[in-house]
């Protein structure tokens, strides 16, 4: 099981929690599931998060692993200027 | 967000609050980060300061104007010349606006004449295309002034609010921020980047950031060189100022008791890897500028600075040409020098001088897909592409030597520029340089050339740390900043000249941000200022020399450690200033832009019993 940080904005969809608990080992898995534990997160999802794994920030990288007792924190979509 | 305002979108409903409302609003979304609770932080506190700040609309000030020249055949298929910080999106965009395959559209990016964030979007170009379709003749179109003010995005106006606690010994025991960004008439203000920014210098058990996106009748902004992080850098950091000031402590060593290190959890979520801020905050201390005196109405303001830096989709092809010279294809807009960079680092793994390597931006019939130039992205991700493809070159090369001398591949090495026999079996044979082997190219195997995509990620964040001198005319309330350093974190400055460059730009943007540009409207609602002569960036006049520091803590992510450097330059000015201006003055300035009736009027508000600093 992974444990994932919601910040931001998923906290509210995710019923407020801060955290949750996926089984994963990819960020394409990880998402996928929290869609389905969570369905009021998968719109957010869809339109796009950035997943930081052991504080590297990953904006799409849905084949990138997660290995076991790594932090992980959805963030939202971020474009810089 | 005023109660009784009028609705702009009668179906827009509130994103991000739970139990959802029923009634439509104009804040469009509310984003909240952060951990602890500041409430107890400021229970710890021994003093708390909360204030209001307002910043205007500012335009990114790209001295060329939004131009294209398109041409569409009568097969259908187009061709479109446009400055632009992404062809590839130009291209995917307009094909899907006006229903063409994508192979069927060709963009060149025009040399670019400024972008800062206002170029990452498309504007004129579908309807050039549009045109040219319809009138089976190549089209132009190019904006005035006047438009690229009124049609194209400035960002955000804000108001802000910021509460911080201290103890005597200078410790924050809690931040709390609540950030309003107007984005004109569509949600996407970038109050998520400012709410995630806002405290991520700082190494915090206690904070909070609400951030409200608000539509408003208004321009629809657009993305502007660190979106959202300066404004909330200069309320937050206005803060701290205050706050040294009422403990009696130096201001960077405030800083330097709650600055964010590796491990630290920022104040949006992740924790850090290795950072750079206390080495920024160091070498400015160290800097002699700190120390230098201060004329008569002069004040000395700091601030520290972030950004996050991104990565993204990179598409980079090397030619080796038969003259040993290299040919570099990349499809990342060169905004800040970046070609240059790109040589270097093919010149570096290559083993041959740089001038022997020529870097162009490709159309995007000739290359993979490329992103955007934004977020700071490009030294780092095409650089690391352009690493992979040399290295990639350098494999076919050794592969090259190995045919023609008969000995395994894996039996050959690359040393300076030449492939050598490695290895007790190798056999002795005279070394093959890049253009000895370019030159037998055709008879050994073909064309050699170098090849590399990715998505790449580990763009690693930076911080800065800006010293700013200001004289104020006290009886004109006119603001010039006399001095002006940047101390900034590149991870590894590949072309120290241009990263210096990057540095001085982002000060010169904010110097103008901070003392004189704004969007100003008339009762009628309309824009009063669409042109140079009344909306006033600075000119060479305006600037004091910048003086500049490259501190280079390595990113892990990139292979010479590169961190992106163009936007977080430009998130420390706003409050460097404001906090020189501040102290210059004898009032706290909470309002941007620091013009010179609302100095006065500040000064003259002091003078007559308002808070003085």
């Amino acid at each position: 099981m992974v444990e994932v940080m919601l910040s931001g904005p998923l906290r509210a969809a995710a019923g407020g929690r801060a955290k949750v608990e996926v089984e994963a080992a990819t960020i394409h898995q990880l998402l996928a599931r929290l869609g389905q534990d969570h369905p009021k997160l998968k719109p957010m999802l869809e339109r796009g998060v950035a997943v930081a794994i052991d504080g590297q920030i990953y904006r799409d990288d849905w084949l990138r692993s997660i290995p076991p007792g790594s932090e992980v924190v959805i963030l939202p979509k971020m474009a810089g200027g | 967000m005023k109660p009784g305002a009028p609705i702009l979108h009668a179906d827009m409903i509130t994103e991000n609050v739970e139990p959802a409302p029923t009634k439509p609003s104009n804040i469009a979304g509310r984003h909240e980060f952060g951990h602890g609770d500041p409430e107890q932080g400021f229970k710890q506190a021994d003093h708390i300061i909360e204030r209001v700040f307002k910043t205007e609309a500012t335009h990114q000030g790209y001295i060329e104007p939004h131009a294209c020249l398109a041409s569409v055949g009568t097969d259908g298929s187009g061709e479109l010349w446009v400055c632009t910080q992404g062809h590839f999106m130009v291209r995917d965009t307009c094909a899907a606006l006006l229903g063409m395959d994508v192979s069927r559209l060709r963009v060149t990016a025009s040399e670019i004449g400024g972008g800062f964030g206002g170029k990452t979007t498309v504007f004129v170009e579908p309807v050039a295309l549009a045109l040219s379709r319809k009138a089976g003749k190549p089209v132009k179109v190019v904006m005035s002034r006047e438009e690229v003010f009124r049609a194209s995005g400035p960002t955000s106006s804000t108001s802000m609010t910021v509460k911080i606690g201290v103890t005597k010994a200078g410790r924050i025991t809690g931040g709390y921020a609540e950030l309003r960004f107007q984005g004109g008439a569509f949600t996407g203000s970038p109050v998520v980047l400012g709410a995630m920014s806002a405290f991520a210098c700082y190494d915090l058990e206690h904070v909070k950031v609400v951030g409200y996106d608000v539509v408003t009748n208004r321009p629809k902004q657009a993305a502007y060189r660190a979106p959202g992080a300066p404004m909330a850098a200069f309320a937050v950091e206005s803060v701290l100022d205050e706050l040294a000031k009422k403990i009696h402590m130096d201001p960077i060593e405030l800083r330097l008791k709650n600055a964010a290190k590796e491990g630290t959890r920022s104040s949006y979520g992740p924790k850090y890897n290795r950072i750079g801020l206390i080495d920024c905050l160091e070498a400015a201390r160290k800097h002699p500028h700190y120390k230098a005196p201060l004329g008569a109405n002069q004040g000395r303001g700091i601030a520290a600075g972030f950004w996050f830096n991104f990565g993204g989709q990179t598409c980079v092809s090397l030619n080796v040409n038969i003259d040993g010279t290299v040919a570099l294809v990349v499809g990342t807009p060169d905004i800040g020098g970046s070609r240059a960079s790109m040589c270097l680092m093919a010149a570096e793994e290559l083993g041959i001088p740089y001038d022997k390597v020529r870097a162009i931006v490709a159309d995007t019939s000739s290359l993979g897909y490329n992103d955007i130039s934004e977020g700071s992205r490009v030294t780092f991700s095409t650089g690391l592409a352009t690493i992979s493809a040399a290295r990639d070159a350098v494999t076919k090369l050794c592969a090259r030597a190995a045919k023609i001398w008969g000995i395994p591949a894996d039996a050959v090495t690359w040393e300076n520029g030449h492939a050598k026999p490695s290895g007790p079996n190798a056999g002795s044979f005279e070394p093959l340089s890049l253009e000895d082997l370019a030159k037998k190219a055709a008879k050994t195997g073909g064309p050699i050339a170098g090849h590399y995509e990715v998505n790449a990620d580990g763009a690693g964040v930076s911080f800065a740390v800006h010293l700013a001198d200001a004289e104020v005319d006290p009886e004109t309330g006119r603001v010039h900043i006399t001095r002006y350093t940047v101390v900034q974190d590149a991870g590894k400055a590949v072309h120290p000249s241009y990263v210096e460059g990057q540095f001085q730009g982002g000060a010169a943007q904010g110097i103008g941000w901070a003392i004189n540009e704004e969007y100003i409207y008339g009762r009628d609602g309309r824009l009063q200022n669409p042109g140079f002569l009344d909306y006033r960036i600075p000119v060479a006049s305006d600037l004091p020399m910048i003086d500049t520091v490259i501190v280079e803590v390595p990113n892990p992510g990139h292979p010479y450690g590169v961190r992106g450097v163009g936007e977080t330059s430009i998130v420390p000015p706003l409050a460097a200033i404001a906090n020189a201006v501040s102290a210059a003055a004898g009032v706290r300035m909470t309002q941007l832009p620091m013009s010179a009736p609302r100095v006065l009027k500040a000064i003259d508000g002091a003078k007559h019993g308002s808070r003085r600093r």
